[in-house]
C-alpha cells in the first residue's frame, strides 16, 4: 500500500522512526501471539502491538530456542488491528529483521527476550526504513543501541517474571545517570563517555537536553494498574507489557485498566478505581530463583 | 487565559513547548474539570482508538463535544484531526469522534510505517516559506465540504496527481493538520492557531 507518490519525499528518516514513537507516548504495547489477542489488545485502547512467538512466560516456562514469529502468525495480526504491529527479532538476527521489513511490520524489537544469534554484534538499524526498538539495562547501553540506529529505548526489566523490580532498577540507572551527566562539566563528559562506552556526541546531547536522544519506554516485569503507575511516575513515557496481560485471570479487564492507569498515572484515585476487582494478575517469580536473565542478553 | 492540550495519551510534551515558545500559558487536559476557561485546545498526535477510549473513560467526550459545538477553537494534529472530522474510513467502527469539521478521512491513508514521510508544504497565509512537515502514518483528507478552507495540499497519488490531497484545513474555529507541526522548531502554524483563539473570542 505505499504510495508512490511519495517516493520523491524522503522516508524511513531519524525523524519520521523516533516521531512513531513519539506518537505512542502515554499509551500501553501489548505482547499478542495471534489475531484474536491483537483484537483484545486494540480494544481494550493498546497504541501498538508486539507479535511474538510466545509470551515471555511461556518461553522461560518451556525453554528452547525462541525466535521471530511465523510471517502468517504477523500478517493476521496486520490485518486484524489499524493500530502499529510491532514484531520481535532475535539480537543481531539480521536476516529475521529483513523478513520483518519485508512483511511490512511499524517497528522491529531487536530484543533479549528471545534468543540472542549473535553474541558480539547488535543489528544495524540504519540500514532500515523501518524503525527499531533496544532494550537497555543502562544508560551506556542505551547511547550504544541509539547509535546503531534505534529511534526508541525500553527498560529490559526482566520479563516473563511478572517482577517489576529489575525495569525500576534499569530505569532509575538510566535516569539517574541522565541527571548526573546533566551535571558534569564539559572535560567530564569524555570520563562519562569512557565509562559508559557510549559516543561521545550523544553523552554531550544529553548533557545539553537533560533526556535521551528518542523516547524511554518500560518494559519487563509489568503485571498490574499499579505497576504501570510506578514506571510511569519514574520518568518512563510508555509501557509495554508482555505476559502480565495474557496470563492474568482476566486479560480483557486487565488490559484495558493498564491503559487507564497509564494515562492517568498521577492520578492515585484512577488507578485505585481501575485496580479494583480485576481477578488474578500473572502470577510472580522472584528473581534468585530465575535460571536464566534475559536482561544479561546484549551488551 | 489559558490554551489546553489534551494530554490522554500521544506526543503532547511537544504541543505544549510550541504554545509556551509563543507565550502561551498551556494546561494540561486529562479530565472535564480542566476544559473550564480555556480559549482553545489541542488535540495531539497519538493513536486515535486509544484516545477515542480514554476520552470515553475519563469522561471528556461528552462535555469536550459540547464546548466544540460551541465554537471553542481547536487545532488537531494527526490523530487529532480524525477525531475532528466528519467522517473516517476504515476506522473502528466503535470509534467515536466529535464531527466538527467537513472532511472525509482515511486513516493510515498513506500506508504504513515504511511509507512515512518529510517534505516541505506551502501554506496559504504563513507567507513564502514552505512549512516543513512530518508525516506518520499520516491520515489523508479524501474529501472536503464547501465550508472548509484548504489551506494546503500535496500532489495526488501516482497517476492523479491533480488529484491534490487537502493536508492543513480550517472550518470555522477548527483548524486541523495531517502533519505534525509540533515536530519541527517551526512555530508558524502554532502562532496560527494562538491567533484565531484570539479571533473568536470577540
Amino acid at each position: 500500500m505505499t504510495d508512490p507518490a511519495n517516493d520523491s519525499h524522503p522516508t524511513g528518516t531519524f525523524t519520521v522512526k523516533r516521531g512513531l514513537a513519539e506518537m505512542l507516548r502515554g499509551g500501553v504495547i501489548m505482547d499478542v501471539v495471534d489475531a484474536g489477542q491483537a483484537k483484545v489488545a486494540e480494544d481494550a485502547g493498546a497504541v501498538a502491538v508486539m507479535a511474538l512467538e510466545r509470551v515471555p512466560a511461556d518461553i522461560r516456562r518451556d525453554g528452547g530456542v525462541a525466535r521471530m514469529s511465523d510471517p502468517a502468525l504477523i500478517e493476521g495480526i496486520k490485518a486484524a488491528v489499524t493500530v502499529p504491529v510491532m514484531a520481535k527479532a532475535r539480537i543481531g538476527h539480521f536476516a529475521e529483521a529483513q523478513v520483518l521489513a519485508a512483511l511490512g511490520v511499524d517497528y522491529i524489537d531487536e530484543s533479549e527476550v528471545l534468543t540472542p544469534a549473535d553474541e558480539a554484534h547488535h543489528i544495524d538499524k540504519w540500514a532500515y526504513t523501518v524503525p527499531f526498538v533496544c532494550g537497555a539495562t543502562n544508560l551506556g547501553e542505551a547511547l550504544r543501541r541509539i547509535s546503531e540506529g534505534a529511534a526508541l529505548i525500553r527498560s529490559k526489566g526482566e520479563a516473563g517474571t511478572g517482577n517489576i523490580v529489575e525495569a525500576v532498577r534499569h530505569l532509575r540507572s538510566i535516569l539517574g545517570d541522565i541527571r548526573r551527566v546533566t551535571e558534569a562539566d564539559s572535560a567530564e563528559l569524555y570520563g562519562w563517555a569512557k565509562d559508559l562506552a557510549a559516543p561521545i556526541g550523544l553523552v554531550q546531547e544529553i548533557a545539553e537536553t537533560g533526556r535521551l536522544p528518542v523516547p524511554l519506554f518500560c518494559a519487563g516485569g509489568i503485571a498490574t494498574p499499579a505497576d504501570a503507575s510506578l514506571v510511569m511516575q519514574l520518568g518512563a513515557e510508555a509501557v509495554f507489557v508482555g505476559s502480565g496481560i495474557f496470563k492474568s485471570g482476566n486479560p480483557s479487564a486487565m488490559a484495558r485498566a493498564i491503559v487507564e492507569a497509564t494515562a492517568h498515572f498521577a492520578d492515585a484515585d484512577l488507578v485505585a478505581k481501575v485496580s479494583t476487582g480485576l481477578g488474578q494478575a500473572m502470577a510472580g517469580q522472584e528473581i534468585g530463583t530465575l535460571g536464566v536473565h534475559l536482561a544479561e542478553r546484549g551488551w | 487565559m489559558t490554551v489546553g492540550v489534551l494530554a490522554l495519551q500521544g506526543d503532547v510534551r511537544e504541543h505544549a513547548a510550541a504554545l509556551a515558545d509563543l507565550g502561551e500559558t498551556v494546561r494540561p487536559v486529562l479530565r472535564p474539570d480542566d476544559l473550564s476557561g480555556l480559549r482553545g485546545l489541542v488535540l495531539p498526535g497519538g493513536e486515535s482508538t486509544t484516545l477515542s477510549l480514554l476520552l470515553e473513560s475519563s469522561g471528556l467526550f461528552e462535555p469536550l463535544g459540547e464546548a466544540l459545538r460551541r465554537g471553542l477553537p481547536v487545532f488537531g494534529t494527526c490523530a487529532g484531526m480524525i477525531l475532528l472530522a466528519d467522517r473516517v474510513l476504515d476506522g473502528r467502527a466503535d470509534q467515536r469522534r466529535f464531527g466538527v469539521i467537513d472532511l472525509t478521512i482515511r486513516r493510515n491513508g498513506y500506508g504504513r510505517q515504511v511509507a512515512s514521510f518529510e517534505c516541505d508544504v506551502e501554506v496559504a497565509g504563513l507567507g513564502a516559506d514552505p512549512l516543513h512537515a512530518v508525516f506518520i502514518r499520516a491520515p489523508v483528507v479524501e474529501e472536503s465540504g464547501p465550508g472548509v478552507e484548504v489551506l494546503a495540499t500535496l500532489p495526488g497519488p501516482a497517476g492523479q496527481p491533480d488529484h491534490r490531497r487537502p493536508v492543513v484545513c480550517r472550518q470555522g474555529p477548527v483548524l486541523v493538520t495531517a502533519f505534525h507541526p509540533e515536530l519541527t522548531g517551526d512555530r508558524r502554524l502554532h502562532q496560527f492557531f494562538v491567533e484565531m483563539t484570539k479571533e473568536e473570542r470577540r
